[in-house]
């Protein structure tokens, strides 16, 4: 005979435990999750991060200020530009100095930029997890443009180090300047194209549409900021509230939704978008002639075309007056071409056809013996004797040049020293705001270096966004709070 | 659904973050330690026993209403002071517009504090990184975990006496002597044209 089980038995039923990455293409990096299901709904879901975590703050707690800038890169690659703004104001505020108004506005400009390219990329991969194939391709015929942007004004495309602390690095050419008036023209009809594909989609809609809900109170609560807080309707704006840089010299306004869902949110980076091209507009009209880099000696590295080798490059020779000097071997342990000579105590002597003219025992000597011969190349050393003034009658320029070169050495070797004290500055990055908590104890390298990210606290959120909803609905949540992983685990 | 665009400048003014210090002293005269103020950034120093109170007092007070957390985080002090953490709060007002940073003083032998969960859930996280990064426990949290570092790690990173390179750091990686040996021993069979 045979013996039937219990149906009760037979159909049980029990929550199905399932893992989503960390190599999976919708996290956006290498994003672990975990989740409990009955049925397709989700009961428990458990992100795990940490996996592109490289120890950022205790790095930079190892390095000069400067030195810790392409860090900043590293973070949100998606958006290096604003990351690296925020640092060098940050680093700005904690040193009291200011940036240059032409150098103010240059960083709006490029600011604004990144906001558009970043958020090209978010709708990009966005609608690709949801299902929309063509914006993708859209959105990276747009973001290529601006990228190519930042190349023409620093070289780079991605991790640009562009900005530095107490300006920018260069000043921007015309060719920028056009090339980007051509962008502005152009990019309100490719918003509208885009908008077209997704806009009233009724797939679209049925994906975001009531989708992680999260009221005002809540996403407050919850620490979210960006255009992820703004969804739920509450105009916090780091640009507005804290004006940095240029922004309290433009116009725009700051777009809020209602409902706090995932269209909602969608929205907002749309609208933000066309306020980035009236900032971006604005900015262009108003830039102010003048410096790109703060004249602060105690804290910016001196100009490069003010320094000695390369003010007089081909021309001069070096040259050691016999009676000052007292052979005290500096500058012979110092040359890298190995071009001086000459025994302990005893006057020394340059090799000029082996002398490569880098003007380090220039800055070396102490006794000042060494000395400048402009236009003394190829001169034998009877001639150059006869020449050959005492460094504190050398011309004003060269002397100049000479200071800024040992101020150059500093700085690379020490760093600048930072009044004690700690600051927390925060800015509004493409994603949300981020801030830099720095304690100085007065040396030349951060005690502490904090950066407060905001994927880092949104994809804590995610729990909160996705308990109850379908699995297919975690990775519109995952594309709605918009991380980037490498800012996340820093 | 619909998404309005609002106009700036709406925002009502805060409240004078040294006002806010004062009231804090108000309140609790006996932990706070020292008030200092620092490129117009006022910070507060106090005691950890009363800390989840005085955090509680400023999310929930009307007029001061610091319903937004920016940031969670610690400083090791090691031996430059007498208490060696402090758990930093930077706290801010979305209706007000004022900001304000507590320190709470947390000594090593004794690296508890409240957790501040309860009040803003945003924390979580924030306090699981310290306790992974600082080793200060948060009495009371949810779920304290490590959260970048892999669960079985050993150490503290973030404190001052955590080095900042390992002990083979200098040494080349294994697999990369291996792989050298590998093709010393398979140089023979290399292809002649």
């Amino acid at each position: 005979m045979i013996k039937m089980e219990e149906p009760e038995k037979i159909f049980e039923t029990r929550e199905l435990n399932v893992n989503m990455g960390p190599q999976h293409p919708a996290t956006h990096g290498v994003l672990r999750v975990v989740l409990d299901l009955d049925g397709e709904t989700i009961v428990r879901l458990t992100p795990y991060v940490g996996y592109l975590h490289r120890g950022l703050e205790k790095l930079g707690e190892s390095l000069s200020y400067f030195q810790a800038l392409p860090l900043t890169d590293r973070m949100d690659y998606v958006s290096a530009m604003s990351n690296n703004i925020g640092y060098c104001v940050a680093v700005e505020k904690l040193c009291g100095i200011e940036a240059p108004p032409r150098a103010k506005f240059i960083r709006t400009i490029v600011g604004e930029l990144s906001r558009i390219s970043n958020h090209l990329l978010w709708l990009a991969t966005h609608a690709l997890d949801i299902g929309a194939m063509t914006v993708f391709l859209y959105c990276f015929r747009e973001r290529e443009w601006i990228l190519d942007l930042f190349e023409m004004v620093s070289g780079a495309r991605l991790t640009i180090t562009y900005p530095r602390i107490g300006g920018v690095r260069n000043d921007i050419s015309q060719e920028f300047i056009d090339s980007t008036v051509k962008f502005l023209e152009e990019f309100p009809s490719r918003i509208l194209e885009y908008e077209t594909l997704i806009d009233q989609n009724r797939i679209w809609l049925q994906r975001t549409v009531g989708i992680g809900v999260i009221s005002a109170e809540e996403a407050i609560n919850w620490g979210m900021t960006g255009p992820t807080l703004r969804g739920s309707g509450i105009p916090y704006d780091i640009r507005k509230y804290m004006p940095y840089d240029a922004y309290d010299q433009v116009e725009f306004e700051v777009p809020i939704g209602t409902a706090g869902d995932t269209y909602d949110r969608y929205r907002c980076r749309m609208l933000e978008l066309r306020q980035s091209i009236k900032i971006i507009k604005q900015c262009l009209d108003k830039l102010p002639e003048g410096p790109v880099m703060a004249d602060e000696p105690k804290f910016v590295l001196p100009p490069k075309d003010k320094m000695l080798p390369i003010t007089h490059p081909t021309d001069m020779a070096y040259f050691i007056i016999e009676k000052a000097c007292k052979g005290c071997g500096m500058c012979l342990r110092a040359c890298p071409a190995k071009a001086i000579t000459g025994e302990k105590k005893k006057p020394h002597v340059i090799d000029q056809s082996l002398c490569l003219q880098c003007s380090t025992c220039f800055t070396t000597c102490k006794f000042k013996s060494m000395t400048v011969v402009p236009g003394g190349k190829g001169l034998s050393d009877e001639k150059l004797a006869e020449l050959a003034v005492p460094p504190e009658q050398l011309p004003e320029d060269i002397k100049e040049a000479q200071q800024n070169l040992i101020r150059q050495f500093d700085f690379i070797k020490k760093g600048p020293r930072v009044p004690e004290g700690d600051v927390y500055v925060a800015t509004e990055v493409p994603k949300g705001e981020l801030g830099f908590y720095f304690v100085s104890d007065g040396s030349s390298k951060p005690y502490r270096m904090r950066l407060r990210s905001p994927s880092f606290i949104h994809a804590g959120c995610l729990s909160r966004l996705s308990i109850g909803h379908l699995v297919a609905d975690v990775i519109a949540n995952i594309g709605t709070i918009d991380i980037v992983l490498g800012e996340c685990d820093r | 659904m619909a998404v309005t665009e609002v106009k700036a400048g709406i925002y009502a003014a805060g409240i004078d973050p040294e006002q806010i210090a004062g009231r804090i002293k108000e309140h609790f005269p006996e932990q706070v330690i020292e008030v200092t103020n620092h490129r117009d950034q006022v910070s507060v120093i106090i005691k950890k026993d009363q800390s989840v109170a005085i955090l509680r007092y400023l999310h929930d007070d009307p007029h001061l209403s610091f319903d937004h957390l920016n940031d969670l985080t610690a400083v090791d002090w090691s031996s430059k002071k007498e208490v060696r953490f402090e758990v930093v709060y930077n706290l801010m007002s979305l209706k007000y517009r004022h900001r304000i940073r507590i320190k709470a003083q947390v000594p090593e032998n004794n690296a508890k504090i409240g957790t501040v969960v309860p009040i803003w859930a945003g924390a979580d996280w924030h306090e699981r990184e310290c306790y992974d990064l600082f080793g200060i426990e948060f009495v009371g949290h949810p779920d304290l975990r490590r959260i970048l570092m892999p669960e079985d790690w050993e150490g503290y990173p973030l404190r001052k006496d955590y080095p900042l390179k390992g002990p083979d750091f200098e040494k080349d990686w294994p697999g990369f002597v291996e792989v050298v040996k590998r093709s010393q021993e398979l140089k023979e069979f290399e292809w002649d044209d």
